[in-house]
């Protein structure tokens, strides 16, 4: 299923760019270069002196290098370009300055990328430091990993072309076709709002039948669908209206409280700093969307 | 492996099972019709016709499924065709099962001893009538067996429909691992589930084996 998965991202990627309707090609790096005036994205200062009481620290520290987990198909949150290896987005800054807190450079971030089945796993067999990629918290997941934060609050929106204003929230859905992810919350969200869903395994997917005009709206966590509004602005828009609450945290093992705790103060740090704000801009930022207040951590 | 009957589960697994059915049996129908079209296409004696026919099975039998399902999906309503999620799966499916389909019905061609047509053309027959009332049924009585592979293949393909937005058992699968559900005990009963299909399929044929066998 996963290959099936890559696969169906690749295809997309494929499609996405070759096809002239959907607008322009390449990556989304590349339209963050673009423009003089353009947010640039923050650089944190590595700190020399970073101790913390932890084995998956020590551990880290003595191969020199720091796994951490992330996803690659998500514009402007966390996405690999295929060609050139490069990581970037929100998450990625996120976890770039939790790195640099903890003594590492960029050069010795290793990327690992889980899909969201494979991540409870990964963490508790300690195959990577930690995680960040749109990784809820909740307390089904915090039987088997803690986690650091929150360090940014989604909620899930509707994803409309530019143009649309008859899509104004949940309450305005009805009798418009819908899509969404195969088996995801979205889909039980939504359902109470709209019987009319279209489901494909990929956002890309969606996305494309929203350029196409086969479906009216998009809907996910708001975070991912400005992504997708960066991505293709300005012919797309989020609504504006998130109807819940998604607390994205850093996934780490459970029994690691020094590291959660250094983690923390990292994020604590990098959103008094203005860094969380920066890095807001240069990605998440660019479709439009002002940034939020940076939430409250949740120290447990 | 109790959690089918737990909260309103059953009924998202029923229909995604029912689902399943429809698009298989759907499918199947476009492609014995398609498959049967080809085959004859293949071995007129019409050179357009032979080539349309090769043209087809060489493009859709080495086209992976998921591909088909993607232009078929992706690629037909920018052209002004907008069908429901389900038909786009059926011509998916379909026209790559006929491919297969035409393919063992050739060979079947192949076994009917060269006399036959030649002694229903010395009657007068023509190609078409050769086709139909002499070569084709024994042709399709021999292949049973072969034919029976590629439909009990034909539902399991249909998951790659689940991605597309056919409510199906793969579909049904995904909601259930979302909603946390133990893996094994989902794949347990969506295993049962294509096996019941599938052991049908296969009875179905041994029962038409067994009427219709050609014996030489």
């Amino acid at each position: 299923m996963r290959t099936r998965r890559t696969f169906a991202v690749a295809l997309c990627a494929i499609a996405l760019t070759a096809t002239a309707a959907c607008g322009k090609d390449g990556t989304p790096g590349d339209a963050a270069a673009s423009g003089s005036t353009a947010p640039k994205l923050p650089t944190y200062t590595v700190k020399t002196d970073a101790k913390v009481d932890s084995a998956i620290f020590a551990e880290a520290k003595k191969r020199g290098q720091l796994i951490i987990g992330a996803k690659s198909d998500q514009p402007f949150l966390g996405f690999e370009d295929l060609a050139s290896g490069d990581r970037s987005g929100f998450d990625i800054e996120i976890a770039k300055m939790v790195a640099a807190d903890l003594g590492f450079t960029p050069q010795q971030i290793k990327w690992q990328t889980l899909v969201s089945s494979q991540r409870e796993p990964a963490i508790s067999k300690g195959q990577i430091d930690f995680y960040v990629g749109t990784y809820s918290i909740n307390d089904e997941r915090k039987k088997t990993v803690s986690f650091a934060g929150p360090y940014f609050i989604a909620g899930q929106d509707f994803l409309v072309k530019a143009d649309n204003t008859s899509i104004t929230g949940p309450e305005s859905v009805n009798g418009k076709n819908i899509c969404t992810a195969t088996g995801s919350t979205s889909i039980k969200n939504i359902q109470q709002y709209s019987p009319k869903i279209t489901q494909f395994d990929t956002y890309s997917a969606c996305v494309e039948k929203l350029l196409s005009g086969e479906v009216d709206a998009v809907t996910t966590d708001d975070a991912i669908l400005k992504g997708y509004a960066s991505k293709y602005a300005p012919k797309l828009k989020v609504v504006g209206k998130p109807f819940t609450k998604e607390n994205y945290g850093v996934g780490l093992n459970k029994d690691d409280a020094a590291l959660r705790g250094a983690i923390s103060d990292a994020l604590k740090a990098h959103q008094d700093n203005g860094d969380w704000k920066k890095a807001y801009d240069a990605t998440l930022g660019l479709s439009g969307s002002a940034a939020p207040t940076p939430p409250a951590l949740e120290r447990y | 492996m109790g959690f089918l009957f737990e909260d309103g589960n059953f009924a998202l697994f029923r229909d995604g099972f029912l689902q399943t059915i429809e698009l298989s049996a759907l499918s199947a129908l476009l492609a014995l019709l398609l498959g049967t079209l080809l085959a004859a296409f293949r071995v007129s004696p019409i050179p357009a016709l032979r080539g349309f026919g090769t043209a087809w099975v060489t493009l859709f039998r080495n086209t992976p499924l998921t591909v088909l399902f993607f232009a078929v999906t992706f690629g037909l309503p920018p052209l002004g065709v907008h069908f429901s999620h389900l038909t786009f799966a059926v011509l998916a499916l379909g026209s790559y099962t006929a491919s297969f389909v035409c393919e063992v019905l050739r060979s079947g061609i192949n076994t009917v001893p060269l006399g036959q047509a030649e002694a229903a053309r010395s009657l007068g027959m023509t190609f078409g009538q050769t086709l139909t009332s002499i070569v084709l049924p024994q042709a399709a009585r021999t292949v049973l067996a072969p034919l029976s592979s590629v439909f009990i293949a034909l539902p399991r393909n249909s998951a790659i429909a689940g991605a597309f937005s056919v409510s199906e058992l793969y579909s049904a699968q995904q909601s259930f691992s979302e909603d946390g559900y133990s893996i094994f005990a989902i794949f347990f009963w969506v295993a049962c589930a294509y096996l019941v299909i599938s052991a049908v399929v296969a009875l179905l044929f041994r029962f038409l084996e067994d009427r219709l066998a050609v014996a030489r």
